[in-house]
Formats: structure tokens, sequence, C-alpha cells
């Protein structure tokens, strides 16, 4: 306690910002944090019991964009590289558990570490000589790489099945267990997404999350102080990588089909724009994002093709009103 | 066909798909150059350029015909139609943000993209407009090669426009204060320079060109679709950078440049139209990797 003695807190705004201030301030003791941690995961777990199909579909898909969030985190939001051709990782991580198990047989659950390890791989060829450029030049580069792999998924026939994509993806067993209820993928997705949550908060305060961060703020002093610049700037592009290669496999689990429209250019957007909607380096804002960015589209659903005309005008005030995202970071 | 008419017909193709990126890159790198925004939008603004020229055609074509001089009309008038719509996403989306955050105003653009992308599919209920023009495919033939007069029009103009874009950003002091807030904005202002009102005609020029290049790249292909910006826009940001961002011969030479290397690549036996992306991004990766400032782009040596 001693320590935090000598910070003098904050005096408390009015109005929105004061409301926002209280909530924080709830928030940073710990026994409501628990408190409510628990309280929502109670929620998610018991969710299925009462909820239709449609609504454990939509939440299913809110956890992996979760997972695909945290993951462009370490990458844009601790690392501050900028990363435009995100949802390439993803493909990876889909078309490698996808191809491994239709055409070669292989268990789901033995699919993922190859799977991983690919998207790692990539992360490197792409990012070894690329990390250096600056943050615009490096938005750039990982478009037009993302863009690559993506007609590469399109062009190359014989092993990702063309345009038309990858089908009759087995679904995985789980202890023997065959997963082919939506609920089932619920559950292996919130769990997914719960992991995700524990490795990124784990990494956050970890050495090597300080000295991302370090990295990010000034990169110059950092490198002066001793921390090998471009080696962590490799270890958050390939923690990232892992991140939606994971959730890539469990995509194309959960789908059985892939094709390659599912990661385009405006997918790496999507994620981007979700990062940023929730604030940018805040682990619950990530949380928040993802769901804004899933449900939104279907809370929305009656005012039919114009939902994402509306969308971009929410996303333009938001920018212009909150550019820090609906939960940022606090900065002192 | 001879190696050579192959070789001579492919440059007249890609000179005129260089001309439409040339244009396109030109507002990205303006605007780049300005107020270092990634203008996501810009596709889509050559995209609604496309269909204003669309309605306007449309609506002459009882007047005075739907040959060059409607075209003419159709380019002129939907140049200012687009232009003025890129000041209003400019004052309304853009000029709010200019402190903040360079990532949150690239997320704006993102949004402005959507939102116009949007509009056009709901008002064309996502249809192929057939852009019919009186023209014919008629032209001058060379043994061999045919150069139609729709190209030779089209390169034409764009040329017209560059040289026209080139002499006001050079010679007027529109053009010379835009130069100088690309160095340093904060500066501009304590000379007494009005930024606002220059960042605003930035946008009109920029959106202005892609408008131009939205109507020719609709004369020249015969139709329109909401989904044309897209690709067209992803190029011409890659031509942009190809040249070096935020110089406009750089732009220029870049469009031209990445128009011809696509129309030749596609030529390779072994690598065929379906790979003609890669190609292009492939180039552009290679460019910033072994020279990050683009082909024209100078060093320049970041604060320590």
């Amino acid at each position: 306690m001693a320590g935090h003695d000598s910070i003098a807190p904050l005096p408390l705004r009015t109005g929105f910002a004061g409301f926002e201030d209280r909530i924080f301030e709830l928030m940073d003791y710990r026994p409501y944090r628990y408190a409510t941690l628990a309280a929502l995961l109670l929620a998610a777990v018991a969710m299925p019991r009462f909820c239709s199909n449609y609504v454990l579909e939509i939440f299913t898909n809110s956890f992996l964009y979760v997972v695909l969030c945290l993951g462009l985190n370490i990458v844009a939001g601790y690392a501050g590289l900028l990363d435009l051709g995100y949802a390439a990782f993803f493909a990876i991580g889909a078309y490698t558990s996808g191809v491994l198990t239709s055409q070669f047989g292989w268990n789901f659950w033995l699919a993922i570490p190859p799977a991983l390890a690919l998207a790692a791989a990539v992360g490197v060829m792409i990012g070894a000589p690329t990390l250096r450029l600056r943050s615009d030049y490096l938005a750039v580069v990982t478009l037009g790489a993302g863009e690559i792999i993506r007609i590469m998924a399109r062009n190359l026939k014989h092993i990702t099945g063309g345009p038309s994509g990858l089908i009759g993806i087995k679904r995985p067993t789980f202890f023997g267990v065959a997963l082919n209820q939506i609920s089932h993928y619920y559950y292996i997705f919130l769990i997914m997404a719960v992991l995700a949550l524990v490795v990124s908060y784990r990494l956050e305060h970890s050495r090597l999350g300080r000295a991302w961060k370090y990295v990010r703020d000034d990169e110059d002093v950092a490198e002066a102080m001793g921390i090998p610049k471009s080696l962590i700037k490799l270890s958050a592009y390939i923690m990232g990588a892992m991140f939606a290669g994971m959730a890539g496999c469990f995509f194309a689990a959960k789908m059985t089909a892939i094709s390659p429209d599912s990661f385009t250019f405006l997918q790496s957007l999507m994620i981007v724009v979700a990062m940023v909607l929730g604030g940018m380096g805040k682990i619950a804002g990530m949380v928040v994002g993802a769901l804004v960015m899933v449900l939104f589209p279907e809370v929305f659903r009656t005012i039919g093709p114009l939902r994402m005309l509306v969308f971009g005008v929410i996303l333009i005030l938001m920018m212009v009103f909150r550019p820090q995202g609906i939960w940022p970071v606090r900065r002192h | 066909m001879s190696l050579f008419d192959i070789i001579t017909q492919q440059l007249a193709n890609s000179l005129v798909l260089g001309s439409f990126y040339a244009l396109v890159a030109i507002g990205y790198s303006m605007v780049y150059g300005i107020i270092k925004l990634l203008n996501f939008a810009h596709g889509d603004i050559f995209m609604v350029g496309a269909f204003i020229g669309f309605a306007v055609l449309s609506l002459l074509t009882g007047v005075i015909g739907n040959g060059w001089l409607g075209i003419a009309v159709a380019i002129l008038l939907s140049m200012i139609a687009t232009g003025c719509l890129g000041v209003i996403i400019q004052r309304v989306a853009y000029r709010p943000m200019l402190a903040a955050p360079r990532l949150s105003i690239m997320i704006t653009a993102l949004g402005v993209s959507l939102v116009l992308f949007n509009s056009v599919m709901a008002m064309t209920n996502g249809q192929y407009k057939a852009f019919d023009t009186g023209l014919s495919y008629e032209g001058i033939d060379y043994g061999s090669i045919h150069f139609s007069y729709t190209q030779i029009v089209l390169v034409i103009a764009t040329a017209a426009l560059m040289v026209g874009m080139t002499l006001f950003v050079n010679r007027t002091i529109w053009g010379k204060a835009m130069r100088a807030i690309s160095i340093d904005m904060d500066v501009c202002r304590l000379m007494g320079i009005d930024v606002n009102k220059i960042i605003a005609l930035t946008f009109f020029v920029g959106s202005a060109l892609a408008a131009a290049a939205g109507v020719m790249a609709g004369t020249y292909y015969g139709s329109i679709h909401f989904f044309m910006g897209f690709v067209i826009g992803l190029k011409a940001f890659t031509a942009a950078v190809l040249g070096g961002i935020g110089i406009l011969p750089g732009a220029m030479l870049g469009g031209l440049l990445l128009g011809t290397l696509e129309s030749f690549g596609t030529q390779i036996p072994w690598i065929g139209s379906e790979w003609k992306d890669v190609f292009s991004f492939g180039i552009l990766i290679l460019v910033l990797v072994f020279k990050p400032n683009g082909l024209l782009g100078r060093t320049t040596i970041e604060r320590m």
C-alpha cells in the first residue's frame, strides 16, 4: 500500500466522465473486480440453458472475435505495430487445420500445434524484414502480405480448394464426445476466449509485456536501455500470429467449410476497428470491442443492408468524440 | 503477333490502366503529404465519382448525346460534385481529428469508406450499371497492334490533368501553401496561412482527380459497380507508396509503373492473370523493404 499512497489520487471528474471514473474506481478494488469477473463468467457459462441457438451462435462468434482482438492487441496495442493484414494469420490457422484434418485425416487437436507453428513461421517471414519500417509503411506491407496470402488460398486449388474453398472439414471430438451442437462450440470458444484473456493478462504484466510497451512508447530510449528492439517487436508479431492461428483452427472446425472470402482485407480492418472501438491496449476494451462488433449488425438486422451504413456513421462519430475507445487505458 | 507487337500492345493497354492508378494515387499522395492520413475512403471517392458521371451522362444522353462532348461534360460535372463531396467529408470527418492519434483518423477514414460504399450499394441495389457511351472500338491500326481512339483520348486527358496538377502545385500560391503545410503545419498557421482552407482545397483537388479517373474507367470498361473502388483504391495506394508517398511525381510514376508491371506480369506464362495482384503486392513489399521511401522519396532521418 505504501507505494501507492505516494501518488495523489486524481480528482473525480463530473458528468459522464465522472461516472466513468466511478466505475474505474470500483473496479480497482480487487474484491469487486473479482466478483464482477466471476458473475460475468457464471452468466456466460449459464447462457446455453436460457438462450436460443441463434443467440448462442452470435456469442460464439463474439468469443472468436475476442481472441482475434486480443491477438491484434498484442501487436498493435502493446507493441505499437499496426497490422492491416491480420486476417492472414487467421487464414493460415484455419487452412492448416482444415487441410490436415480433411485431406490427411489428422485428429483436430493434433493439427493445432502445426497450425500455430506455421502461423508463427509466416509471422517471422513477414515480420523479420519489415518490422524496422516506420508505422505507416508497416501497415502497408502487412496489408500487402495479407492480400498475398488470401490470393494464394484462392489460387492454390489443389491444396486449398480454390475460390470455393475447403469443404468437409471433420468436426472434432472431445474425450469421445462428438462436437456437433452449437452449445458445444459455445463452450469451446468460451474456454478459448478465457484462455486468451488469461494469457494476455499474464503477458501484459510480464517482463516481455513491459518491454513491448517500452518499445512502443519510445523505441530509441528502449534500445538505449538494452532492450533488443527488433527481437521484442518480432516476438509481439509472432505472439499475435499465434493467437489468430489458434482462432483459425477452431473457426475451421466450427464452420466445417472455409473459403478465401472469410479472410479478406475487410476482415482485417474489422478486427482493427473492433480493437480501436474497444480501446487499444486494454484487455477489457478488447472484450467490449469484440462484443460491439459482432452484436451490432445482429441487433440492427431489421434495417437490412443499411446497417453497415449506420455502423460507418457511428464509427466516425465515435472517433470524433471518443477516439480513445469505449474502455481505454488510463494514463496518469 | 510478334514479340514486339505484343510488347507494344501491352504497353498501350498498361498506359491506360496506369493512368487510372496514377490519377487516384495523386489524391492518396496529396492527402498523405499534407495531413499524414492514409485515406482509405479514396477508392470509394473514385467509385462515387464514376456513379455521379454515370448519372450525368444518363441525363445528358437525350440533350447532347453520349459521345465525347457528353462524356467531357460528365467528367467535368462529376469532378466538381465529387470534389465538393471530398471537402464535405474532410470538414465533417477529418478536421475534428487533426490532433487525434494517427490510428483514430485512419479508422475514421474507414468509417467514411463504409458510409460511401454502403450508400451507393443501397442506391443501386448492388447492381452493375452499364456505362452507355456512343464510343466505338475504332482506332489506329499499326500492323496487328490496335490503339482505340478511346485509349488515346483517355491517356491524353490524363496527361493534361497531370500537367495541370503539377503546375498547380508548383506554380500557384495555393500549391506553395500545400507544400509548406506538408513540411510543418504549425509554422504555417503562425505565418498566417489558412491551414483548414488549404487542406479542404487539397481534398477538393484529390477527389476531383479521382472522379475524373472514375468516369474515365467507366467509359473504358463499359460498366461500373459499387465494389469497383476497393481494388483500385488498394492499387492506387500501392502506386503512391511505390513512387514515394507524399510526392506528386512519385504518385504519377508509381501509377504508370504499377500499370505496366501488372500488364506485363500477367503475360509471363507461369504467372497468369490470377496472380496479378500477388505480383503487384510483391513488388510493393520488395520496394518497401529495400527502398522504404519509395522510388523518388528522399531518405529522411528520424529524430533521436
